[in-house]
């Protein structure tokens, strides 16, 4: 709690930055507004202008700064254009009963949940049952480990449209399919690795304790090895889901998705409507917060009945 | 037939092999180390050429690792060209800006413990968000040649160099500052002689996230707009015109050229903290 008042100064000293950048960046467009307005600009013509710096432009036409912050397509909007346009294509259409319409965020955020969702549980599968293989057999401990290391240092977005392109060859028409396996591609790694740390945790002496009870290899692993990986396993979820929302994003990027959040980005590019683009990357930006803080919560209650200390 | 039944042959042959070396009593030598894994991925590809032959599957589709690797033989001034527009000019300049500019944020920062409190939750939360969505926007602001591209990995790089510093700069302990200002040691001195280096595992550990931040965010930019070149260029227009082994070849050099940054950065690494429990164990 003692951090609330140094990161609301932090977040409170960006958003002032922010702002007093929508000026320099909007300023040539205001110009070129004003002037076909009718209004005197310093120099005159859009194209006399390109060769005049920024801030000289700023000083001779002052009066004309203000209206850069209420273009209609921005190249920097400003932070309550971004909010109002968040609330319009989110709260409003909710109040009007059309939240799930495809025009609103809420509609594309679910498409985007739903892919990371479907990601995340492959790849948190995948990554505990690798990690148990791992951590049981020496020769999937040499030949898995070093493959796990590389393959996330292939960047995963030059193999994101092959992936689309092969699961449409094989007939799978959903699309959340391809999305859901590069979201489990970046989500498995952070798993894996914790994994193995977590059911490698109990020290011999426990690991012996256990024999002279006499317990087979099913039920250390179930008293004693899995119990233990549960802090490294939630630890590692938060990364896995943060890391799966992001495969989503890039998974529709490129790939010509029409639903998601990733397409309004694209969409809106295409369009040239930057607010939307804007828009879709914030409400990525507080899924990804709200996603994070159920774990966050779900951690603190599952290891409190464990009796972990926090 | 044949193909599919040689493969599987040889992947079990292969796989019992392994199981062999890796129970042997050289296990633990480096050259098991090597061949084991080497192996094993070699194995994936037999499996690879095996399926797609013996499946008939057509090249549009997925082509076999012999096609890839006869079109990578006969392309290799497309794949240089594109390779040098997106990895040294885009990724790694912006690699090398952003990387510098955290690093030095994160030293300027450091000075405030209020700011540092403020900047860390902040700075993690970021560092999971999805970053590579403001492509777009900063081809937009900075024109379809490299230097777009360049800015998207200074922002993806940024956050994650900036949180590693600022915690691997609290990493040394008060003993340890004490003991500096017995020396009468000024902040510089204690800078140089014992924190930056007690926070290098940290730094490496940004660094070596942000590799493969860099060339993904290098490739997506060019996803929206770039010259008549780079691999991410020739992957979309690939793709629509399937020229599908080409493609795959540029998914090769890309992977070849992750594989090997990261391996630069852990090499590096190795070197500087050298005297860190997780080298020496």
């Amino acid at each position: 709690m003692r951090n609330v008042v140094p990161v609301l100064t932090v977040l409170a000293m960006l958003v002032a930055f922010w702002w007093a950048a929508v000026a320099p960046m909007n300023m040539r467009a205001a110009l070129d507004i004003a002037e076909r307005g009718g209004h005197t600009v310093v120099p005159a013509g859009s194209v006399e202008r390109r060769s005049v710096p920024v801030l000289r432009l700023m000083l001779d036409n002052h009066q004309h700064i203000a209206s850069g912050y209420s273009l209609k397509r921005p190249r920097l909007p400003t932070p309550t254009q971004v909010g109002a346009e968040l609330w319009k294509t989110t709260g409003a259409m909710a109040m009007k009963g059309r939240a799930f319409s495809k025009r609103s965020l809420i509609y594309h955020g679910w498409i985007t949940l739903q892919s990371t969702l479907w990601g995340f549980l492959l790849g948190t599968t995948l990554g505990i049952l690798g990690a148990i293989a791992i951590v049981y057999s020496r020769v999937a401990n040499m030949s898995l480990m070093p493959w796990a290391v590389i393959s996330q240092t292939i960047p995963i977005v030059a193999l994101a449209p092959m992936i689309i392109v092969l699961s449409n060859q094989l007939g799978i028409q959903e699309r959340g399919v391809p999305k859901a396996i590069i979201a489990a591609y970046l989500c498995y790694f952070p798993v894996l690795v914790s994994m193995v740390k977590g059911l490698r945790s109990p020290a011999a002496s426990e690991l012996d304790l256990l024999k002279t009870y006499g317990a087979g290899g099913l039920q250390s692993f179930f008293k004693l090895r899995l119990p233990s990986s549960v802090p490294f396993l939630f630890t590692s979820l938060k990364v896995g889901i943060a890391a799966a929302l992001v495969g989503t994003i890039v998974g529709e990027l490129p790939t010509g998705a029409i639903s998601g959040l990733g397409a309004r980005i694209l969409i809106g590019d295409q369009f040239g409507t930057p607010l939307a683009i804007w828009s879709a990357l914030f409400a990525a930006a507080i899924l990804a917060g709200v996603l994070v803080t159920l774990l966050d919560i779900m951690q603190r209650i599952t290891l409190h009945r464990m009796g972990f200390r926090a | 037939m044949i193909w599919l039944i040689g493969a599987l042959v040889f992947w079990i042959a292969a796989w019992a092999f392994n199981v062999w070396l890796a129970n042997s009593k050289a296990a633990d030598s480096i050259i098991l180390r090597v061949t084991v894994p080497v192996l094993f991925g070699l194995t994936l590809l037999v499996l690879w050429e095996g399926l797609v032959r013996g499946l008939g599957i057509s090249q549009v589709i997925l082509p076999a690792p012999s096609q890839i690797g006869s079109t990578i033989a006969s392309s290799t001034n497309i794949l240089w060209v594109d390779f040098n527009q997106t990895v040294i000019k885009g990724a790694l300049r912006g690699f090398v800006i952003g990387a510098l500019a955290a690093f030095l944020t994160a030293i300027v920062i450091d000075r405030s413990s209020f700011l540092t409190r403020g900047l860390l939750p902040i700075g993690n939360f970021v560092a999971a968000l999805p970053i590579v969505g403001i492509a777009p926007i900063l081809v937009n602001w900075f024109g379809f040649d490299w230097q777009s591209k360049a800015a998207v990995v200074v922002v993806m790089v940024f956050f994650p160099v900036l949180v590693n510093t600022v915690q691997g700069l609290r990493e040394s302990d008060k003993m340890q500052r004490d003991l500096m200002r017995t020396y009468a040691a000024g902040y510089l001195q204690t800078l140089f002689k014992l924190r930056l280096p007690a926070a290098m595992p940290f730094v490496f550990n940004g660094l070596k996230i942000a590799t493969t931040l860099a060339l993904i965010g290098a490739i997506v930019a060019e996803y929206f707009g770039s010259p008549t070149r780079g691999m991410g260029f020739r992957i979309s227009t690939g793709v629509g015109s399937l020229d599908i082994d080409l493609v795959w070849a540029e998914i090769a050099v890309a992977a070849l050229a992750g594989t090997l940054f990261y391996g630069l950065v852990a090499w590096l690494e190795k070197r500087v903290t050298f005297w860190h429990p997780s080298q020496t164990g």
